[in-house]
């Protein structure tokens, strides 16, 4: 069911003994599957708490190799209007952060490794030390903050890393050469690929510039790439594998919650998707079909 | 790059990726052309013929005469399109020329920026795309019209409030999707790093004229300058060039609202806290787990849960001192110029004036205060009847 991955309950080392150069524990997650990721995401709290709970229990029961959850915001800027619609049915139900680590150490007690999705304010509002020991107390590997580029990254990769935590960085078709450059100097667990200009949400084709782009990158770095924004079908997740350690998947199975005649039906739907998706992942590429990346070794 | 990205520790650039290069091609552009003679002379050129600038320096007698020291109004009412936003949206439309643009978009609260946006688009002959809040678009009919007749399109924003913070998330959306053919022409001195100082230096204009003008007229400089805050660019602009004249006090007032215990108000530097709203470091209303929360003033263009991060740079700094005057304030000091004046000012601009009335305002005998009055009420005549039940309404 799952790649192979460090042990969870080991995953609160004392902070001295986490020093810059141990492995991240995300990296490790790739590097032992050996072969592409299939990476689902939902908003905690969405459809509700309990909902997010079935829904974590599907995605592992299905395929899912790293959970990502998003912890809901306001004014999810990066996010088209799906998961703008789960943020506000969370946040309405009066859904915080709190409760989003509470799913992350459910997730992880289920033997699934754990990245975030937080915007920037979430994690200011109790400070940045506060929110990294919560993640590294309920097991949480890395955290994508969307609206932090490399520039502004440093200060919250410190205090991360003292609590064992990736912040995992976006590279986007957008940036430069140089920026790709600062990116994989900085980055660390992986780096998520942005698969083109715009916000989250499903598209109906995968950028066909993808490759090229990952070629640059996969040319600067060592890391995993996991490729997200507008994966929408089972085929689209097996193209992109066939170049990338990973396939983030968030508001196609966002959506399928939604548009389903009820919570049931929604999580069959999503099961059936997931199941499909990984079949198309893992049949993408062999180890040997892509020199450069850490899971084909 | 010279620019800095920050004022203090406020500012920066908190958007994703895809954006930091388009605001790298910005901030070269800006570099670039800001002293470049041609582009400063194009520049002039339109304020002083299609703007109509410099707009008057007023010396308002009655209103003076009411609350008992000299008030000169610095009439950005009377500029093209009828507020100071056009000053900031003519400097962008010859830089998204300059750089090959094809597509302006821009967020709007009262409507003002949308219009004076859908203006220089129409002047330069480029698509424009206004994304509005529909709540805003209910309270600015006019301004929506306009907008269309200029050839613009209004794209209602039903997300969050369906205000200007909204409007703002979405025009940010369209951006990071057409990155490539797209020149965003924010409004305020608001956004990622290089906006708060590019349209900060193209609204500065109005505080360089109202200090030539003061001088010319009463030969020292003001006690103090008086202007509201929402965002934040009518008062960084005119504050700006007196930054360093220690004797002259600027004064900011915000939207109070319903009134700071209300909970209902845009006051982000009386009650804000620090965070991050589109891509800045700045004062910021939200909760303790950092969700944003809704700002409400009567006035569409101070409805907005930040400020720029030059704002709480000069809070923290003591240059400039902060306050607030309610809904009721604003309504009140909208007749009271209406009809001492002959000035019909917007619901914004009544802030700024009802500070003269209120009881902390020290000013006397012999004390000279310019006050900016952003722009006219035209806009805000429905709202206002509706507030006052007139007949009519």
């Amino acid at each position: 069911m799952n790649p192979r991955m460090p042990d969870p309950s080991s995953a609160n080392p004392p902070a001295a003994a986490v020093g810059e150069e141990a492995e991240s524990r995300l990296t490790q997650v790739f590097a032992l599957a050996g072969r592409p990721l299939l990476i689902p995401y939902l908003t905690g709290g969405y459809p509700s708490l309990e909902g997010s709970r079935a829904l974590i229990d599907r995605y592992l029961d299905s395929g899912a190799d790293i959970v990502e959850i998003g912890v809901p915001f306001s004014d999810p800027l990066a996010d088209g209007p799906t998961i703008q619609a789960t943020s506000q049915v969370a946040l309405k139900a009066g859904v915080t952060p709190a409760d989003v680590f509470q799913l992350a150490a459910y997730a992880t007690g289920r033997g699934a490794p754990v990245v975030l999705l937080a915007y920037l304010n979430t994690i200011l509002a109790r400070t940045p030390e506060v929110f990294f020991e919560r993640c590294r107390d309920s097991g949480v590997l890395g955290v994508v903050v969307p609206d932090v580029p490399v520039d502004e990254a440093q200060e919250l990769q410190r205090v991360a890393r003292t609590n064992g935590v990736d912040v995992v960085l976006l590279a986007a078709p957008t940036s430069t050469d140089p920026r790709l450059d600062r990116i994989a100097a900085s980055a660390s667990g992986f780096i998520y690929c942005v698969s083109v200009a715009g916000v989250t949400g499903a598209r109906s084709a995968v950028s066909a510039d993808l490759a090229g782009f990952l070629r640059r990158l996969r040319a600067r770095t060592e890391l995993p790439l996991a490729v997200g924004f507008g994966i929408s079908t089972s085929e689209q997740a097996g193209e992109v594998a066939k170049s990338a350690d990973g396939a983030i998947i968030g508001s196609r199975l966002m959506s399928l919650m939604q548009e389903a005649a009820g919570e049931e039906a929604g999580l069959e739907a999503v099961g059936e998707f997931l199941l499909a998706a990984a079949d198309a992942v893992r049949k993408a590429r062999s180890r040997e079909d892509l020199p450069g990346s850490p899971t084909a070794r | 790059m010279t620019l800095s990205q920050r004022f203090g520790k406020y500012g920066g650039r908190y958007v994703p990726e895809t954006l930091i290069p388009a605001l790298d091609e910005l901030e070269q552009a800006y570099e670039r052309y800001r002293e470049d003679p041609e582009f400063v002379a194009e520049l002039a050129e339109l304020q002083r013929d299609y703007a109509g600038r410099p707009t008057p320096l007023y010396r308002a007698r009655r209103l003076s005469e009411k609350v008992g020291f000299r008030v000169y109004l610095k009439r950005e009412d009377l500029a093209h399109t009828g507020a100071h936003k056009i000053n900031n949206t003519l400097g962008q439309i010859l830089l998204a020329t300059r750089m090959g643009k094809q597509r302006i978009i821009a967020e709007t609260g009262a409507g003002q920026h949308g219009v004076a946006t859908a203006t220089v688009a129409a002047l330069a002959g480029l698509e424009c795309h206004v994304y509005m809040g529909e709540e805003d678009i209910r309270r600015q009919e006019l301004n929506v019209i306009r907008m269309r007749l200029l050839g613009a399109e209004v794209i209602p924003v039903t997300s969050g409030s369906g205000t200007l913070k909204d409007a703002t998330n979405e025009a940010i959306r369209d951006w990071v999707t057409n990155v490539g053919t797209t020149h965003y022409i924010i409004g305020s001195v608001v956004g990622p790093a290089p906006y708060p100082t590019i349209v900060r230096d193209f609204q500065t204009v109005m505080g360089v004229e109202a200090r030539r003008q003061i001088l010319e007229k009463e030969g020292r400089l003001p006690d103090a300058i008086i202007a509201c805050v929402g965002a934040g660019s009518n008062a960084i602009g005119i504050f700006h060039p007196f930054l360093e004249e220690e004797e002259v006090r600027l004064i900011g007032v915000e939207a109070g609202g319903y009134g700071l215990d209300s909970g209902k108000h845009g006051a982000s530097l009386a009650l804000g806290a620090l965070g991050i709203l589109h891509g800045s470091y700045s004062y910021v209303l939200q909760d303790e787990d950092g969700q944003i929360q809704e700002a409400h003033s009567i006035s569409a263009g101070l409805d907005y849960p930040s400020v720029g991060p030059e704002h709480a740079f000069l809070r923290d700094s003591g240059r400039v001192a902060y306050t607030s005057v309610t809904d009721d304030q604003a309504l009140e000091a909208f007749t009271m110029l209406s009809r001492l004046e002959g000035i019909i000012p917007a619901l914004e601009s009544a802030h700024a004036i009802a500070y003269l009335s209120s009881p902390e305002c020290p000013f006397g005998e012999g004390d000279i205060v310019i006050l900016n009055l952003s722009g006219r009420g035209d806009k805000d005549v429905y709202s206002v009847a509706a507030a006052l039940d007139m007949e009519g309404a």
